[in-house]
Parts: structure tokens; C-alpha cells; sequence
């Protein structure tokens, strides 16, 4: 894939947060590319670093965090650019929506003057152009009677609500990239479904990249077009999403699929991933997957495996990826 | 009403409970009457001696204030539980307490279920004492014990809470409850907060378990597919009802009521090839403020017509266990039909 | 939610001591020559408190009066380290009764609701309508000045702060699941509420009962210096300020160094106590 495709182009990221009882390497080399109109999936456990990895993009941190790395969009490194610059890009170009919408809208302003204050920001869309803006973004995100809940209060919208109210405002800039941190963790499947489908619809309406940070593989399945996985700060796995399911090269990715109940199998014993991710305060030696990897051999144990590109547009950083048995089961 | 079939250990009949609603100054001093959530109403279950009943719905329709009424966590306003017999709602003293050794709860948070000042030991030997299950002497063996039934090291006993992590935080809440040797385990979302490798162990616990032990669980969950894998038969429940009731395999695959099938169509499915493009439910779960008159799905029931507006539906038997609340599975209905 | 992540298997395995935080190292360290002068005030005050010695007034600080002397010829460090006694005497019983009763008051209404915790609410909300030192100084006024009615005084005001904060914190843990948890285990209610939900709702109130301490040592001052707390010819350091306030200009040891006493016990307290709120919270 060349790079020139990509809108967004991460090289060596890197994310260092210092803690009372030694720096956290949360972020260590991550790189990928992200394709116009595709939604790439970033998928792990929690505390992998998933949402570590998009403030990072964003140039959401503040010191004493430290971001080292490449991130490229539209010929420049957002990494280190200097703050003002970067309020161009951020939510102007690359918008972020939220797991819990309530702490990210503002509660003592009204949903329409939200959307109006990113459209002026942005945009420079004020006064009735704004107002019918507005309407507009609401009816798209599948709010009903929108022009009347403009006057509406965060608190007055239900979380599903709140959620789509979130996407309007992202989206009153028109970005390019929506980076979405778990958007839907917090929803009950049915609203979940609303929202994934919206995204989907949205996607294609506009044209945008979405990298969709989840750790629900029903989520990934249903709404990716490609999936990067992560493991204790690294990328270990990418592929398209098909690929993935159908045949995990990661052992990793395959321990989290074998987790899953499988259709035929009711009351039997499921199949953990045994043990817990490591502490990154210290290095790993070798695959960071390995304590707890059931294919491990001394070879995992040299230099911590790089990300290697496979045939297809998989790429993963598994020493025996040739090796791995298939996922073998039903899945539901 | 349906006839009981095996031997049910719990009985609930017509089970309601509202909670008063937060009310503003300004309304309060107009004299508005106060609203009441109803977070259950007229919930008719069973529960089999040693089997696995799953709880499913969405957020706020009332499963955790089921599960808290069947413990005694909160006081029901209006009808029955009925444990191997035994009228629940009326136990005080004593005897609340021998229901409490038999009946416990697990609960959901791994992190705010357990007293932060009190040690993995501290906690299970204050079980056993208050309980007076040990005397003195057996008291450390049987911390050991409990603690290696749930897969954790003897010398876990001397550390405080957080210095577990979460699925290990969750064996603890597990080994407290079985300190009581309870017959019947209410889990409230056990595995919710924990990722799917470690819920995969915690789940493989509570088989294990059940099967040494022959627990009945109630099985509160919201993951379809886990709910699926461990019960025998489930509950659908929204805005405050139990909907339908079925055993697993019936329920997954010929689900009855609309809101079921709602639910199962909209959990996100594995397979990327299994992709539907239209969601499969519109609109937003109504507020338990105000449900709906007649049946509370009718708002965003595809099917709904005339009788669901005025008219509730019961639960109603409709063969092979399965029970269901919608006018078009009634079968002395003239009206309407799939 | 994030997991810290332990070994790979089993529980993770050093349990990290606790470090004493340096606020209450500080604090502590402070605190123990108050501690000793408080204790033996003979044994560290080269002179009698109360003698007069009309050969030596008013002179300025020097090797033989440290701390200068006052309009009688009494030495101040002397009376500073016996007026310790009294101020920390006045920190302890303003604080310790209402302390005590509101912090259980607080408990058990928070605990039992209904109309035990509206009827103390309704009393609390009698009490507080008034500034607090103005119902202080009318109670002493009432009971006449002393510093045993100033203790009453104070004791009938105070205990509403720790009713409150308690109050706020049982309500709030009741709810927490380890509390429920308590419950559907079988634990009486009194279990529940001693040994489960007390521990964890107290904190606030003991990091509060340090600043209050500190407040209380001001307190007994400014009634000290109103001449409604203790009476002269006591040593006390409000007392003592307010003797020496003619002399601000001429001589202004004899009220610069029992302030100072009084700013530097002030600050001890509040030291310790922001220490403690940290020493206190659990780990999580
Ligand atoms: N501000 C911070 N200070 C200290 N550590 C942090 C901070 N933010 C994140 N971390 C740590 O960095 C690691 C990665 O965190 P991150 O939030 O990216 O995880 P995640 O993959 O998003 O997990 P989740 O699924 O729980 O959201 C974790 O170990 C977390 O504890
Ligand atoms: N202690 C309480 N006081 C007031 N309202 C309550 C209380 N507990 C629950 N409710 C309300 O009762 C309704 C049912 O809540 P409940 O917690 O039982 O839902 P749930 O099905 O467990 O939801 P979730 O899946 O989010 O846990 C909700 O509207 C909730 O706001
Ligand atoms: S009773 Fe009517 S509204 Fe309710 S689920 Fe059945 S068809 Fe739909
Ligand atoms: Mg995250
Ligand atoms: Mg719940």
C-alpha cells in the first residue's frame, strides 16, 4: 500500500507517561496507514493503549507526556506541531467523538449552540446559514423533530441521543477523519446498532476515514473494513477484516477469538487467554505475548517481533503466524 | 397463568417496584405530583432448582432491581417470592439471614463490591464468623479452601483489594459468596466490566462451580452471546416486564416476541460476511417515567396495531416452555396476526 | 478502566509499602515541640509565666529574654511556651465533642434516614443560620467568660460541620456496592455500619477535625482577645496578642511571638491533615 494513498500516516508513534512508580511505555512504535473512506478498527483489551494512540494523533496530550513519532496528515507532522497549528487540524480536518458523550458536551450550553460554535469555528458559518446547518446535522444523525431539539440541553437527550448529538458536532466541520473512541460502550445493543449503521451511512454520505477504537470483536466484525489489533502498546496484527476472522496470524488475535463461545458448544468450558497483559513499565523480553501465548518457543524470546507485512495486505508480528491452527468454530 | 413445571426454587408472582423520581424545587412547591420510575411491574418468573436462568434487556429495564429485590437488597411495593416455599418478602431477623446463607449475590463492579480497608482474608473469615460456619481453628484451612476453589493462591488472603485485578477481584466476590455454601447465586452482571480472555476464565469458574457445587445462578448479563452459552432457558425484560421467557435454544432460535427479536437481530454477529444494512430497531428506549399504555414495546414495535395501545398482554404459554407477552402469539386474539 | 497489570500469573507480588507523605512528615516534626511544651512547660520556660519583674520592661529580645519581655517585665518565650498548654488544650476540647457527637450523630441519620436524619437536619439548619462565631460569642455571652463555656459554646455549633460531612458519606457509601454486599451477606445493620461503611466514611472528617483544630486554636483566641476565653493572668496566646496590641509600635515582641506561635500551630494542623487525607484514602 503506498503511502501517498493515506490520509493519515502513523510512523513509529511512541507515547512515554511518566508515573510515581516509572515511566509507562503505552504507545511503543505503532504504524499504519489510514485509507480514505475506509473504517479501520483498532481493537485490544483494555488498557492496551488503545485510546492512548488517538489523543496521540490528535496532539491531545500535555506534558509531562511524551509523543515522539510521525503523524502525517496532509503533508505535514502533527507530532509536535505547535499548538495553534494544530486547533487548524484538530476538529476542523480530524474530529473525535467520545465513549461517554455526557463529560465531552458542554451541559450548560444548548445542542444547537454547539454545533453553531464548530460551525462558526470552522466553517465560518454563522447566523441562518448556521441555523439551517444545524437542523440539518441533527435530522442526519437521526434525531427526530431536529430544528425543535436544538434548544435542547445535553442533559435533556437520552445517551443514545447524546451519542448522536456528539456526531453532529464532530461532523458540523465536515473532517476528513473521524477518530472514535469507543462510541458505543456505553449503549445498549439496539441504540449500539442505530449508531454503528448512522457511521457506516455517514461514511459513505461524506467520503470519510474512520478509525473506530473498540474492544468488542461483534463491533469489529459488523463494521470495519480493516483491523488493526493491539497488544501492550504495539500493534501486533493487521488485515482486512474478513481475513482476520476467517484466519487470525497472530496468536494473540486467535486466543481472543477462541475466547468467544462458539455456537455448538452450550455450558461447555470456554478457552481463556491464561494470564494478564504485562506491566509496561518494564520492557518486555521478546513477544509481549509470550507468558501467555500457547504456540511461545524460545524463538519468540530474541528481539521483540517487528510488524511484518504477509501476502494480501496482512501484516502481522508473530514469530510462528505460519503455524496458527484456524479459528475452527462457529462463530455467533 | 402457567402451570409451574420441574421444581421451581424461586417463584416470583406479580413482583412491583417503583422508585420515587428525583423532583425539581420549582415542581415540588406547585405541588406536582411526584412521578415514580417503574423499574418493575407485575414480573411473574421462575426458577429451577440447579438450572441457569439468563436475565437480558436493555439498560434501565429493571434487572438489577429484580435481582435486588429477590435478595432483599430493596423492599418489592406489591407482590410475591416464594423461595423452595417460603414467603421471602417477609423474612426478618433470623430468618432473613438463613435465607441470605442460602440465596446470595455476586455483584458487577470488581472494583467497588469489595471494602477497600479489608484483606482478601479479613473479609471471608467475617463471613464465617458472623455466620459461625468454622470454629477458630478451621478457620484459616477453610479461607485457604475457598480461595483455591476460586483459583487463587493461599497467600492471597494477606492483600488488600487493590492489588488484584479485575477478574481476580471477581474470583474474590465469587469465594465470599460461596463462604456461605449458598444453594442459589444471583450474578448481577458478573463478567460485564472484565475483557473477554478473563471473562472467559470467570465464566469457566462459574461452571465449574456449578457443577461441583449444584449452584442455581441467575444469570444477569446484557452479552447475548455469553447469555446464550451459559443458561437453559432465558428472560427478555423491558421497561420494568419480563417479555418472554423460553428455554436457550428455543428463544435464539425462534424468538416470539417482537422486542427479542429486535435484540438478537441488533447484537453485533461475528462473521463480517453476516452484514445487515438497515438497524433493527428505530427509535429509543421509552422513559420508565412514562411507559407506555398497553404494551410498553408499542412505540417501536414494527408490528404494533390498535389492541397494543389499550390493551396489556400477559404472558402467555405458547408451547415448548416458552412464554410470551405479545397480542400476536394470542391465541383467542381476533385481531392482528404476524 | 484501566487494570494495572500484575505478574503473569497468580496475584501480583510485592505489596508496595506505603510511603509516609513528606506534608505529614512536616507536619509531624512540627508538632513535637509543641508536644513538649505542652507536656513539661516547666522544664523548657527559663522563667515563671506570671511573675512580674518590674527591673526588666519591655526589653527588646535578647540572649537573657529570647523573646523579649512585656509591659510587667514577664518573659514571652516563657509565657509563649506555657501559653502552649492552654492553646493546644483549647485545639483538643473545641474539637474532640464535636467531633465525637456529630461524626456519630452524622453516622447513624445517615445510616437510618427517615425522620431521625430530617429532624437533626431541621436542628443543623437552626444552627447554621447564624455566623458561626456570632452564636459563639452570644452562648459565652449568655454562660458568662471562661474558657469551660467557651468550650460549651463551641461544642454546641461545631458538631453540625461533622454531622454534615459524615452524614454526606454514609448516605454515599450505603449505596456502594461492598456496603449492599454487606447486607445480602447477612451482616446486622450495625455491622454493616461500624465495620463496613464507618471506616471508609470517616476520613473526611478526621483530615477536617485537623484543620478544625487549627481553627480552634484561633477561636480560642479571638474570644481570648475579645476577653471572653481564658483570663488573664493566664498564659494564653490570643490573650497575649491582645495584651501587647498597645505596644505594636514600642514593642512589638510581646504580641509578634505568640502570633507567630499561633501561625505555626495553625499551619502543624493543617499539615497533618492534608498528609493524613492522603495517609487515610485507600488505595485503589
Ligand atoms: N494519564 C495517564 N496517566 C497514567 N497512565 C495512563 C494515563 N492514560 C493512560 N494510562 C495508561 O496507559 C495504558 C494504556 O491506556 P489506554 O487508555 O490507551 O488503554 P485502552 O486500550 O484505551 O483501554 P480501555 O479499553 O480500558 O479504554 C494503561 O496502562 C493506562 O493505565
Ligand atoms: N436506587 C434507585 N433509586 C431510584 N431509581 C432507581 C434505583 N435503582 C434503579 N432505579 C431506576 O429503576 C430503573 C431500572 O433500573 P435497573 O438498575 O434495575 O436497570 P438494569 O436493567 O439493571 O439496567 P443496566 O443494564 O443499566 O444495569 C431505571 O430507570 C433506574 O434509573
Ligand atoms: S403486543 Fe403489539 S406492540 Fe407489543 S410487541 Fe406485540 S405486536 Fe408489538
Ligand atoms: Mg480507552
Ligand atoms: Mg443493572
Amino acid at each position: 500500500m503506498s503511502a501517498a494513498e493515506s490520509v493519515l500516516r502513523v510512523r513509529d508513534l511512541d507515547v512515554r507517561i511518566p508515573t510515581p512508580r516509572g515511566e509507562l511505555h503505552a504507545v511503543r512504535g505503532v504504524n499504519f496507514d489510514l485509507r480514505p473512506g475506509e473504517v479501520l478498527g483498532l481493537v485490544g483489551e483494555s488498557g492496551s493503549g488503545k485510546s492512548v494512540t488517538l489523543r496521540a494523533l490528535l496532539g491531545l496530550h500535555r506534558k509531562p507526556v511524551r509523543v515522539t513519532g510521525e503523524v502525517t496528515y496532509g503533508g505535514h507532522n502533527l507530532v509536535g506541531m505547535p499548538e495553534r497549528k494544530l486547533r487548524d487540524v484538530r476538529g476542523a480536518q480530524i474530529s473525535m467523538i467520545f465513549q461517554e458523550p455526557m463529560t465531552a458536551l458542554n451541559p450548560v450550553l444548548t445542542i444547537g449552540e454547539q454545533i453553531r460554535e464548530n460551525l462558526r469555528e470552522h466553517r465560518g458559518v454563522t447566523g441562518r446559514a448556521a441555523l439551517a446547518r444545524a437542523t440539518e446535522l441533527l435530522d442526519l444523525v437521526g434525531i427526530p423533530s431536529a430544528a425543535t431539539r436544538l434548544a435542547d440541553y445535553p442533559h435533556q437527550f437520552s445517551g443514545g441521543m447524546r451519542q448522536r448529538a456528539m456526531i453532529a458536532i464532530a461532523l458540523a466541520s465536515e473532517p476528513r477523519v473521524l477518530l472514535a473512541d469507543e462510541p458505543t460502550t456505553a449503549l445498549d445493543v439496539t441504540i449500539q446498532d442505530q449508531i454503528l449503521r448512522l457511521l457506516l451511512r455517514l461514511r459513505e454520505q461524506l467520503g470519510m476515514s474512520v478509525v473506530l477504537v473498540t474492544h468488542d470483536l461483534g463491533v469489529v466484525a459488523q463494521t470495519c473494513d480493516r483491523v488493526a489489533v493491539m497488544y501492550a502498546g504495539r500493534l501486533v496484527e493487521t488485515a482486512g477484516v474478513t481475513d482476520l476472522f476467517r484466519q487470525p496470524r497472530h496468536a494473540y488475535t486467535l486466543g481472543l477469538l477462541r475466547s468467544l463461545p462458539d455456537a455448538g458448544a452450550h455450558r461447555r468450558p470456554l478457552r481463556p487467554i491464561t494470564g494478564s497483559p504485562p506491566d509496561l513499565r518494564d520492557a518486555p523480553r521478546g513477544c509481549a505475548f509470550f507468558p501467555r501465548c500457547a504456540f511461545g518457543t524460545d524463538a519468540c524470546l530474541g528481539a521483540e517481533p517487528p510488524l511484518v507485512p504477509l501476502s494480501g495486505e496482512r501484516a502481522t508480528a508473530c514469530v510462528h503466524h505460519a503455524q496458527l491452527p484456524a479459528v475452527g468454530e462457529v462463530l455467533v | 397463568m402457567t402451570a409451574v413445571e420441574g421444581d421451581a426454587l424461586l417463584d416470583v408472582r406479580g413482583l412491583t417496584k417503583t422508585f420515587p423520581a428525583p423532583q425539581g424545587l420549582v415542581d415540588r412547591w406547585r405541588g406536582k405530583p411526584r412521578k415514580v420510575v417503574r423499574a418493575l411491574t407485575d414480573v411473574d418468573l421462575t426458577v429451577r432448582r440447579g438450572e441457569t436462568l439468563g436475565i437480558v434487556g436493555e439498560s434501565g429495564c429493571g434487572k438489577s432491581t429484580l435481582a435486588r429485590c429477590l435478595v432483599r437488597l430493596y423492599p418489592a411495593d406489591r407482590g410475591s417470592v416464594r423461595y423452595a416455599g417460603e414467603d421471602v418478602l417477609s423474612l426478618g431477623g433470623d430468618e432473613l439471614r438463613r435465607y441470605h446463607r442460602r440465596v446470595q449475590m455476586i455483584f458487577q463492579d470488581p472494583f467497588s463490591s469489595l471494602n477497600p480497608r479489608m484483606t482478601v482474608g479479613q473479609v471471608l473469615r467475617e463471613v464465617l464468623t458472623v455466620h459461625r460456619l468454622r470454629p477458630r481453628e478451621g478457620m484459616d484451612a477453610r479461607v485457604t479452601e475457598l480461595l483455591s476453589l476460586v483459583g487463587l493462591p493461599a497467600e492471597a488472603a494477606g492483600r488488600l483489594p487493590h492489588e488484584f485485578s479485575g477478574g481476580q477481584r471477581q474470583r474474590i466476590g465469587i469465594a465470599r459468596a460461596l463462604a456461605l455454601e449458598p444453594e442459589c447465586i444471583v450474578a448481577d452482571e458478573l463478567v460485564s466490566a472484565l475483557d473477554v480472555s478473563v471473562q472467559a476464565q470467570v465464566v469457566n469458574l462459574l461452571l465449574e462451580l456449578q457443577e461441583k457445587l449444584g449452584l442455581t445462578v441467575l444469570f444477569v448479563a446484557h452479552d447475548l452471546r455469553l447469555v446464550r452459552h451459559l443458561s437453559h432457558r432465558v428472560a427478555v425484560m423491558y421497561l420494568g416486564r419480563v417479555v418472554e421467557v423460553a428455554p436457550t435454544n428455543v428463544l435464539f432460535e425462534r424468538p416470539a416476541h417482537p422486542y427479542t427479536r429486535a435484540l438478537l437481530a441488533a447484537a453485533p454477529h461475528l462473521d463480517p460476511a453476516h452484514r445487515v444494512d438497515a438497524p433493527a430497531l428505530s427509535g429509543e428506549l421509552p422513559s420508565p417515567l412514562d411507559v407506555p399504555s398497553g404494551c410498553p414495546f408499542r412505540t417501536r414495535c414494527p408490528h404494533a396495531f390498535d389492541r397494543c395501545v389499550t390493551e396489556r398482554p400477559e404472558l402467555l404459554d405458547v408451547g415448548a416452555g416458552q412464554q410470551v407477552a405479545c397480542h400476536l402469539f394470542d391465541p383467542a386474539a381476533s385481531a392482528g396476526g404476524r | 478502566m484501566t487494570t494495572t497489570a500484575p505478574t503473569t500469573t497468580g496475584v501480583p507480588r510485592a505489596r508496595s509499602r506505603r510511603r509516609v507523605k513528606p506534608t505529614l512528615a512536616l507536619g509531624l516534626v512540627l508538632l513535637v515541640p509543641f508536644v513538649l511544651a505542652a507536656l513539661a512547660p516547666r522544664l523548657l520556660a527559663p522563667y515563671s509565666p506570671t511573675d512580674f519583674d518590674y527591673s526588666a520592661i519591655l526589653q527588646a529580645p535578647s540572649a537573657k529574654h529570647p523573646f523579649g519581655t512585656d509591659n510587667f517585665g514577664r518573659d514571652v518565650l516563657s509565657r509563649v511556651i506555657h501559653g502552649t498548654r492552654v492553646d493546644m488544650q483549647i485545639a483538643v476540647f473545641t474539637t474532640l465533642f464535636p467531633f465525637v457527637f456529630g461524626s456519630l450523630l452524622g453516622a447513624l441519620t445517615g445510616f437510618v434516614g427517615r425522620w431521625a436524619d430530617a429532624v437533626v437536619g431541621r436542628v443543623a439548619d437552626l444552627v447554621v443560620v447564624f455566623p458561626f462565631l456570632v452564636l459563639v460569642i452570644a452562648i459565652v455571652a449568655v454562660l458568662g467568660p471562661g474558657l469551660t463555656n467557651m468550650y460549651i459554646a463551641v461544642s454546641a455549633v461545631g458538631w453540625v460541620a461533622y454531622w454534615r460531612l459524615v452524614r454526606g458519606e454514609v448516605v454515599a457509601h450505603k449505596q456502594t456496592e461492598y456496603a449492599q454486599a454487606a447486607r445480602v451477606l447477612g451482616f446486622s445493620p450495625t455491622r454493616v455500619l461500624l465495620r463496613h461503611i464507618l471506616p471508609n466514611a470517616i476520613t473526611p472528617a478526621i483530615v477536617y477535625l485537623m484543620t478544625d483544630m487549627s481553627l480552634g486554636i484561633l477561636l480560642g483566641a479571638s474570644l481570648g482577645y475579645l476577653g471572653l476565653g481564658a483570663q488573664p493572668p493566664t498564659p494564653e496566646w490570643g490573650v497575649m496578642v491582645a495584651d501587647g496590641k498597645n505596644f505594636m509600635v514600642t514593642a512589638w515582641w510581646i504580641s509578634g511571638f505568640p502570633g507567630l506561635a499561633l501561625t505555626l500551630a495553625g499551619v502543624t494542623f493543617s499539615l497533618i491533615g492534608d498528609g493524613l487525607a492522603d495517609a487515610l484514602r485507600p488505595r485503589s
